[in-house]
C-alpha cells in the first residue's frame, strides 16, 4: 500500500468533462480530496456534482480526463474498480433491495468462499464488529423495509465500511432526514474520519456545509467556481457563489386576512402502501387566501394525505370536505370537479404522460368539459387555442404544444403541470414538494405564482421539505411527524428552532 | 364405477403419469424462475422448447445416442436464450416482444429445420425413446414405489434440482447476486457486481433447462416430433412461475398439480370414461388461470422483472 | 477488448419514422437469405419466387389481399390494446371466439335474407371476440393477473372449447372429423372480383383502419386509451376512468380480432375447422409492432407478412425450401424491428478497451 502524507491528495481527479446529449454535466474539472477530511461539493441541482463523484465511482465513464487514487493512475469503468480501490458511494436514494435482510445487502458481491455458500455467521460477526468500532447499530437480521429512513442510511454506511472503503462519498445525505437524525449522522462522519477515512459530502444546503465540512468546492453549470475552508467563508459569499447572483429572495407578500374555510379535514386516517397507517386522525381547515405550510421530513405521512386530497387514495376514515362538499373519497374526478388543482410531488409518475405532447397533458384534466368535445369528438380548433394560450401564459419553454413533453426540462415540466392545474381558477391548491429538484428561477417563479393564486383567492396546503419554502410562503405553519399533526403556529409566531423540534418529533 | 377408478393401480398409475407429464413443465418452470429472478421475463420459452424438442429429437435420431440428443437440446436453448439476452438485457429492448419474437422465430426455425431434415414423409420418423429406470428397493414400496420410483432419468433429474436450485438462489453468493439483481440491479452494480453477465449468465442457464425440457417430450414422452408437440407448456410454465411466487418448490409443485390433471385426463380416456376430452384438457389452464387470480395479490414478483437496466439512463 | 455502450440520442427527424420499417423491411430479407441458403435454396430464385408467388400474377396479387384482410384485423387489434398498454396476446384465441359464435349462428339462420345476416354475423363476431378479451382485462384490472400470462392461456382454452364443441354440439352429422356443418348460402361473404376470393372481408378491413384511425386521432376515447397507455397512474390522476377504458379498450381489440375469425368462415372455409386460423393472431402481435401500433403502419406490415406467407407457397413449391420460412421471417423481423426502433431513440456506441 502507498502511504499517504497527509498534504498528499487521496483522489486527483483532472480535467474531467462528461457530456450528455448536448448538456455538459462537468467541463474540465479538478478536483482533489485529501486524507482525513471532509470535503463539501456544493451547487445547485443540475451544477454536475453527482455526474462527478459517480464518475470517480466508476458508474459513468467520463470523455476526458484524469483520476489518480492514492498516487496511481485509475481506470475506473465499472463500481467493482472504484470499490478495489478504496472508494465507496452512498446515493442519494439508496441502493437496498428492501425484501432482503440488512445482512444479505452487506454482504452481497464480498469476496466468496471456496464453496461458494454464504458464511452468514462470519459475515454477522464481522458486521457486529464494525457496528461496535463505529457505533451504528442495527439488526442484521431486519428486513430492509422495516426500518426508518435514517436506519437504512446507516445500512448503507456500513456496507461501505464492510468493503474496508477509505473514501466516502454521500450524495445529498441529510435530504431525508430529521434534524435529530441529521447530527447522528455528522457524529457518525467526524468519527469515520478520525479512523481514517476521507469523506465526499455532496449537498446544495448551505448550513450544512458550514457545520460539517473542513473544505468546500462550489460547483456551477459544470464547473469548479471555487474552493474555500470554511473558516474562511460565510452563508452569504455560498450562497452567491452556488446561484452565481444573490440569492435570498425577496419575496413581496401581502398580508390579506384569510376568509372563510374552504378545506376541512375531519379525523382523517390513511394507510400507506405496506397498510400500516400512515395518517393518524388528523384535522385541519385551511382557508380562502390563506397558505398552509405543512413541514417535516418526508416519509412521515404527507404522501399519503397529498394523495388522499388528490383522491388517488383511499383514507380508512374521516371527512373531506371543500366549501362545504364532501370529498368523494378514491375520486380523483371528484377532486377535480370540487375545484381542486393538484400538484403531485413526483410530477413524472403521477403528474404527466412524458411520451404524449404538451398539449395532451395540457387537456388531461379538461379534455371532457363541454368546451372540448362535441359528441364524442375533440374539438381541436379550441383545444389549440387553449394550449396556446397556457404555453405563452406560463412561459413553458417547449419547441411548440406539439413537442413530446419528454423533451422539456424539470422547470418546464412542473410548468405544463401549474398551467394544467391552475386553468381551471381553483378554489383549493394542494401542492407537494412543488420546487424539489427545481432550479432557483423556476423555484422563484412557482412561488410567485402560488402566492398570486392565494391572492386572487385560493386557500393553498404547501407541503414541502424545505423550510426556507415553507417560512417564505406560508401564513400558518404545521408539521407533521409520524402522521400526526405535531403543531399549528401564525408564521409571525413561528421560530425555525420551535418547528425543528417538532420536525424531530419533540413536543415542546 | 368409483371401485374401478380408486383401485390401487390406478392410484399408483396416475402419480407415475403425473410426475412424466409435469417433467417437461419442472424443467421450464425452473429455468424461468431463474430467469425471473434475475429481472427476465422469458416469453421465448415456448419457442425454445419446441427448438429443444426437435433438435433433441434430431440429433439423437443422427447419432443414435439419446443423451447427446439432451444436450444438444440445452445448446439449443442457451443458444437462443444468449439472443434472448443480446435483445433484453444489453439492448434493453422490451421483454414481452423480443420473447415472443424469440418464440415465433424459434417455432418457425424448428418446423423448418426438421423439413429441410426429414421432408414430409407421410408416416413420421421415430426415435428409440428412453426407457424407465427402476430404483431398486424403493420400487418395491406399495403404491409410490412402482409410480415414483419407476420413471425416466430426466425425471428424477428434474426433481433433484428442484432442491439444488432452491439451495443455490437462497444459500450462495451466486443466488444472492441473482436475487439482488432482479430486485435492484443498481444496488448489485454499486457494489460492483455485473449486472449484464449475471443476467445473461441466468437466462443461458435458464435457456438450457427449457430446452431439456422440450426435449423430454420427443426422447421420452412420445418418440417423434410432432408441431403441436410443447402444446403451451412452456405458457404453462410462465404461469407456474406466478403460481409458486418465484419459489422452485412451489413452482414445481404447480408444475406436479399440472401433470396430476394431464395424466388424469389420460388415464380415464384409458378406461374409456366418455368426457369430451377437450374439457379436460382445458382444465389445467383454466387452474392455472383461477390460481393466478388467487396468488396475484400477494405476489412477490421481482421488483425489477421488466426493467432494462442502463447505467448512463439517468443523466439524460 | 471491444464493448458497446447505448446512450440516448436527439430525436430524430419525422422522416426517419417512415424509414425505419421500410429499413427494418429489408434487413429482414437479406437476413432471411441465411435459411434459405441453408435449406439449399438459389438465393435469386427464391426471393423471385417468393415476389412472384405474391405478386406476379392477377390471382396471386388478389391472394395477396385476401391473405392481408385477417392479418389487418388482428393487427389492428393487437396494435390497438398495446397503444393502452393492454398486453393482449389472445388474438387468436379471439379470433376463433368469433368464428364459433359466427358458425352457430350460421348453421341455424337458414331463411334469413342476405342483407341483414351479414351485419349481424358481422357484430356476432365482434361481441364474441370482445366478450372473449374482456375475461383478461377485468381480471387484469380488477384482480391484478397478469394480462399478458392470462391472454395466452385463454387462447388455450378457446382451442379446446373449440375442440369440445367441434366433437360435440356443433360436429357435422355423420362426419367423425372435428368440423361443423357448412354455413348457409346466405352467410357466406360475397365475392367482389371475378375469379378470385377477393371477399368483403377485404374492403371491410381497409375502412376497419380508418375506424381506428379516427378513433386514434379525434375521439375522445382515443386520447383517454392513448393516456392510459403511456402513464396509468397520471391518466388515473388527471381523472380518467382507467379501468372503464382498458375494459373499453380490450373489447374492440377482441372484437377486430373476432371479426377476422368471421372472414376466414364466410369468405374462406364455410365451416368450423381446427385450422381455421394459422396463427393470424399471433402474427397480428408481430404486425402491430412492425407497423409501430399505427393503423397505417398496421397495413402495410400486414401486406408484407401476406407478401412473405403467399410468395412462400411458390417459393416452396419451385424451389423445395420449407414453407415455414415464412414463420422464421416473421420472428425475425419482429426482432430487427425491435432494434431499429431502439436506434430512433438511442445510439449504439462502440468503445474499446
Amino acid at each position: 500500500m502507498v502511504t499517504v502524507t497527509a498534504n498528499q491528495p487521496v483522489v486527483e481527479m483532472q480535467s474531467i468533462t462528461k457530456q450528455f446529449l448536448d448538456v455538459v454535466a462537468n467541463r474540465n474539472i479538478n478536483f482533489n480530496l485529501f486524507p482525513k477530511e471532509i470535503c463539501a461539493l456544493l451547487g445547485e441541482n443540475g451544477a454536475g456534482k453527482t455526474t462527478l463523484m459517480n464518475i470517480l465511482f466508476g458508474y459513468y465513464t467520463c470523455d476526458k480526463g484524469e483520476i489518480f487514487i492514492k498516487g496511481k493512475k485509475a481506470e475506473l469503468s465499472s463500481p467493482r474498480d472504484a470499490i478495489c480501490r478504496g472508494v465507496g458511494m452512498i446515493h442519494q436514494h439508496f441502493t437496498l433491495v428492501p425484501s432482503q435482510s440488512v445482512l444479505e445487502n452487506i454482504i452481497i458481491g464480498t469476496e466468496m468462499r471456496k464453496s461458494g455458500f454464504l458464511d452468514l455467521k462470519a459475515a454477522k460477526d464481522k458486521l457486529l464488529h464494525l457496528q461496535e468500532r463505529f457505533g451504528l447499530h442495527i439488526d442484521p437480521e431486519a428486513r430492509i423495509w422495516t426500518l426508518a429512513i435514517g436506519e437504512q442510511q446507516r445500512v448503507e454506511i456500513l456496507k461501505a465500511l464492510y468493503r474496508d472503503v477509505e473514501i466516502l462519498i454521500m450524495d445529498e445525505p441529510t435530504a431525508v432526514l430529521a434534524p435529530s437524525e441529521i447530527s447522528d449522522l455528522f457524529r457518525t462522519l467526524k468519527s469515520l474520519v478520525q479512523e481514517g477515512k476521507s469523506i465526499v459530502f455532496i449537498t446544495h444546503k448551505l448550513k450544512e456545509v458550514i457545520a460539517i465540512a473542513d473544505r468546500i468546492v462550489v460547483l456551477r453549470r459544470g464547473e469548479v467556481v471555487a474552493e474555500r475552508r470554511t473558516g474562511d467563508t460565510n452563508l452569504r459569499e455560498l450562497a452567491n457563489l452556488m446561484v452565481g447572483r444573490d440569492v435570498l429572495e425577496r419575496i413581496s407578500r401581502k398580508k390579506i386576512p384569510p376568509g372563510e374555510p374552504v378545506l376541512e379535514i375531519h379525523n382523517l386516517a390513511v394507510s400507506n402502501d405496506k397498510g400500516l397507517e400512515a395518517v393518524k386522525d388528523i384535522k385541519l381547515v385551511v382557508r380562502k387566501n390563506e397558505i398552509l405550510g405543512i413541514a417535516g421530513v418526508s416519509g412521515n405521512g404527507q404522501r399519503e394525505l397529498a394523495e388522499t386530497l388528490f383522491g388517488i387514495r383511499e383514507p380508512q376514515k374521516g371527512t373531506i370536505k371543500i366549501n362545504g362538499i364532501t370529498l368523494h373519497s378514491g375520486s380523483p374526478v371528484s377532486a377535480i370537479k370540487l375545484g381542486m388543482a393538484r400538484i403531485p410531488e413526483d410530477r413524472i409518475e403521477t403528474g404527466l404522460m412524458m411520451d404524449l405532447s404538451v398539449e395532451e397533458n395540457l387537456i388531461l384534466e379538461t379534455h371532457v368539459s363541454p368546451d372540448f368535445h362535441k359528441r364524442g369528438l375533440l374539438n381541436f380548433n379550441k383545444i389549440h387555442q387553449f394550449s396556446n394560450e397556457l404555453i405563452e401564459g406560463y412561459g413553458i419553454m417547449t419547441s411548440g404544444r406539439d413537442a413530446v413533453t419528454r423533451s422539456l426540462s424539470g422547470g418546464n415540466l412542473q410548468k405544463v403541470i401549474l398551467a394544467r392545474e391552475l386553468s381551471g381558477k381553483p378554489t383549493l391548491i394542494v401542492a407537494s414538494q412543488p420546487t424539489r429538484g427545481l432550479d432557483v428561477g423556476a423555484m422563484e417563479y412557482i412561488h410567485q405564482r402560488i402566492l398570486q393564486e392565494k391572492e386572487r383567492g385560493a386557500a393553498i396546503i404547501l407541503i414541502s421539505e424545505d423550510l426556507d419554502e415553507i417560512f417564505i410562503l406560508s401564513d400558518r405553519i404545521v408539521v407533521m411527524y409520524e402522521g400526526q399533526i405535531m403543531g399549528d403556529v401564525q408564521l409571525e409566531e413561528a421560530s425555525r428552532e420551535q418547528i425543528g423540534l417538532w420536525i424531530s418529533g419533540v413536543k415542546k | 364405477m368409483i371401485g374401478e377408478i380408486l383401485n390401487t393401480a390406478f392410484i399408483t398409475g396416475l402419480i407415475g403419469a403425473a410426475m412424466r407429464m409435469a417433467t417437461p413443465i419442472i424443467f421450464a418452470t425452473l429455468g424461468e424462475i431463474i430467469n425471473e429472478r434475475a429481472g427476465i421475463l422469458n416469453l421465448g420459452i415456448e419457442g425454445i422448447m419446441l427448438m429443444g424438442a426437435m433438435t433433441g429429437f434430431l440429433v439423437s435420431i443422427t447419432t443414435g445416442l439419446l443423451w447427446i440428443g439432451v444436450l444438444a437440446a440445452a445448446l439449443v436453448g442457451m443458444i437462443l436464450s444468449l439472443l434472448m439476452a443480446f435483445l433484453t438485457v444489453y439492448l434493453g429492448l422490451s421483454q414481452h416482444v423480443s420473447g415472443l419474437g424469440i418464440t415465433l422465430f424459434s417455432t418457425g426455425l424448428a418446423m423448418f429445420i426438421y423439413r429441410i431434415h426429414f421432408g414430409s414423409p407421410l408416416v413420421p420418423p421415430i426415435v428409440e425413446p428412453f426407457t424407465q429406470v427402476t430404483i431398486p428397493l424403493l420400487s418395491k414400496i406399495p403404491v409410490i414405489g412402482p409410480s415414483l420410483f419407476d420413471q425416466y432419468a430426466l425425471t428424477y433429474i428434474a426433481v433433484l434440482l428442484i432442491p439444488i436450485i432452491s439451495i443455490i438462489l437462497y444459500k450462495t453468493h451466486i443466488g444472492l447476486k441473482i436475487r439482488t439483481v432482479g430486485e435492484n440491479p443498481l444496488a448489485a452494480d454499486n457494489v460492483g457486481v455485473n449486472v449484464y453477465l449475471t443476467r445473461t449468465l441466468c437466462l443461458v442457464t435458464g435457456g438450457a433447462l427449457i430446452g431439456i425440457g422440450g426435449s423430454f417430450l420427443t426422447l421420452d414422452h412420445q418418440n417423434m416430433f410432432l408441431i403441436d408437440v410443447i402444446g403451451g407448456r412452456g405458457w404453462v410454465s410462465i404461469a407456474m412461475v406466478i403460481f409458486g411466487n418465484w419459489d422452485p418448490l412451489k413452482g414445481a409443485l404447480g408444475a406436479f398439480i399440472f401433470g396430476f390433471l394431464d395424466g388424469l385426463q389420460l388415464r380415464l380416456q384409458g378406461l374409456g370414461i366418455k368426457v369430451p376430452f377437450d374439457i379436460f384438457l382445458m382444465i389445467p389452464y383454466l387452474m392455472t388461470i383461477i390460481a393466478l387470480v388467487g396468488v396475484s395479490r400477494k405476489a412477490a414478483v421481482p421488483a425489477c422483472l421488466l426493467k432494462p437496466y442502463r447505467r448512463e439512463e439517468k443523466g439524460v | 477488448m471491444i464493448g458497446f455502450k447505448i446512450v440516448k440520442r436527439k430525436p430524430l427527424p419525422g422522416w426517419a419514422r417512415l424509414v425505419i420499417p421500410v429499413a427494418a423491411i429489408i434487413v429482414t430479407l437479406v437476413l432471411s437469405a441465411i435459411p434459405i441458403l441453408i435449406a439449399g435454396g438459389n438465393l435469386w430464385k427464391s426471393y423471385y419466387f417468393l415476389f412472384y408467388g405474391a405478386l406476379g400474377t392477377r390471382y396471386n396479387l388478389l391472394e395477396t389481399f385476401v391473405k392481408a384482410s385477417p392479418l389487418i384485423f388482428t393487427g389492428l387489434g393487437v396494435a390497438f390494446a398495446f397503444r393502452a398498454k393492454f398486453w393482449n396476446i389472445g388474438a387468436e384465441g379471439q379470433l376463433l371466439a368469433g368464428a364459433l359464435t359466427a358458425t352457430w349462428v350460421g348453421i341455424n339462420a337458414a331463411g334469413a335474407p342476405k342483407i341483414l345476416l351479414l351485419p349481424v354475423f358481422i357484430a356476432c363476431g365482434f361481441i364474441a371476440g370482445g366478450i372473449w378479451a374482456a375475461i383478461p382485462a377485468t381480471l387484469k384490472t380488477k384482480l391484478k393477473v397478469d394480462d399478458v400470462v392470462s391472454t395466452l392461456l385463454l387462447n388455450y382454452v378457446m382451442i379446446h372449447i373449440m375442440g369440445a364443441l367441434l366433437f360435440g354440439p356443433l360436429q357435422q352429422p355423420g362426419s367423425s372429423w372435428p368440423r361443423s356443418s357448412e354455413i348457409v348460402e346466405a352467410a357466406k361473404y360475397p365475392m367482389l372480383l371475378v375469379r378470385s376470393r377477393f371477399h368483403l372481408g377485404i374492403p371491410l378491413a381497409f375502412f376497419a383502419v380508418a375506424i381506428i384511425w379516427f378513433i386514434n386521432d379525434k375521439v375522445v376515447f382515443g386520447y383517454q386509451s392513448r393516456a392510459v397507455g403511456v402513464n396509468i397512474k397520471a391518466a388515473h390522476f388527471g381523472g380518467i376512468n382507467t379501468t372503464s377504458v382498458i375494459l373499453r379498450t380490450a373489447i374492440i381489440s377482441g372484437g377486430l380480432a373476432g371479426v377476422a375469425g368471421v372472414g376466414e368462415l364466410c369468405a374462406i372455409q364455410y365451416r368450423l375447422i381446427m385450422d381455421i386460423s394459422p396463427g393470424y393472431g399471433y402474427s397480428g402481435i408481430v404486425i402491430a409492432m412492425l407497423g409501430n401500433l399505427h393503423p397505417l403502419g398496421v397495413l402495410f406490415s400486414s401486406f408484407f407478412f401476406s407478401v412473405i406467407i403467399v410468395g412462400a407457397q411458390t417459393m416452396s413449391r419451385m424451389t423445395g425450401v420449407p414453407y415455414y420460412i415464412a414463420e422464421v421471417i416473421q420472428g425475425m423481423a419482429l426482432m430487427v424491428m425491435l432494434v431499429f426502433l431502439l436506434l430512433t431513440e438511442y445510439k449504439i456506441m462502440v468503445i474499446r478497451k
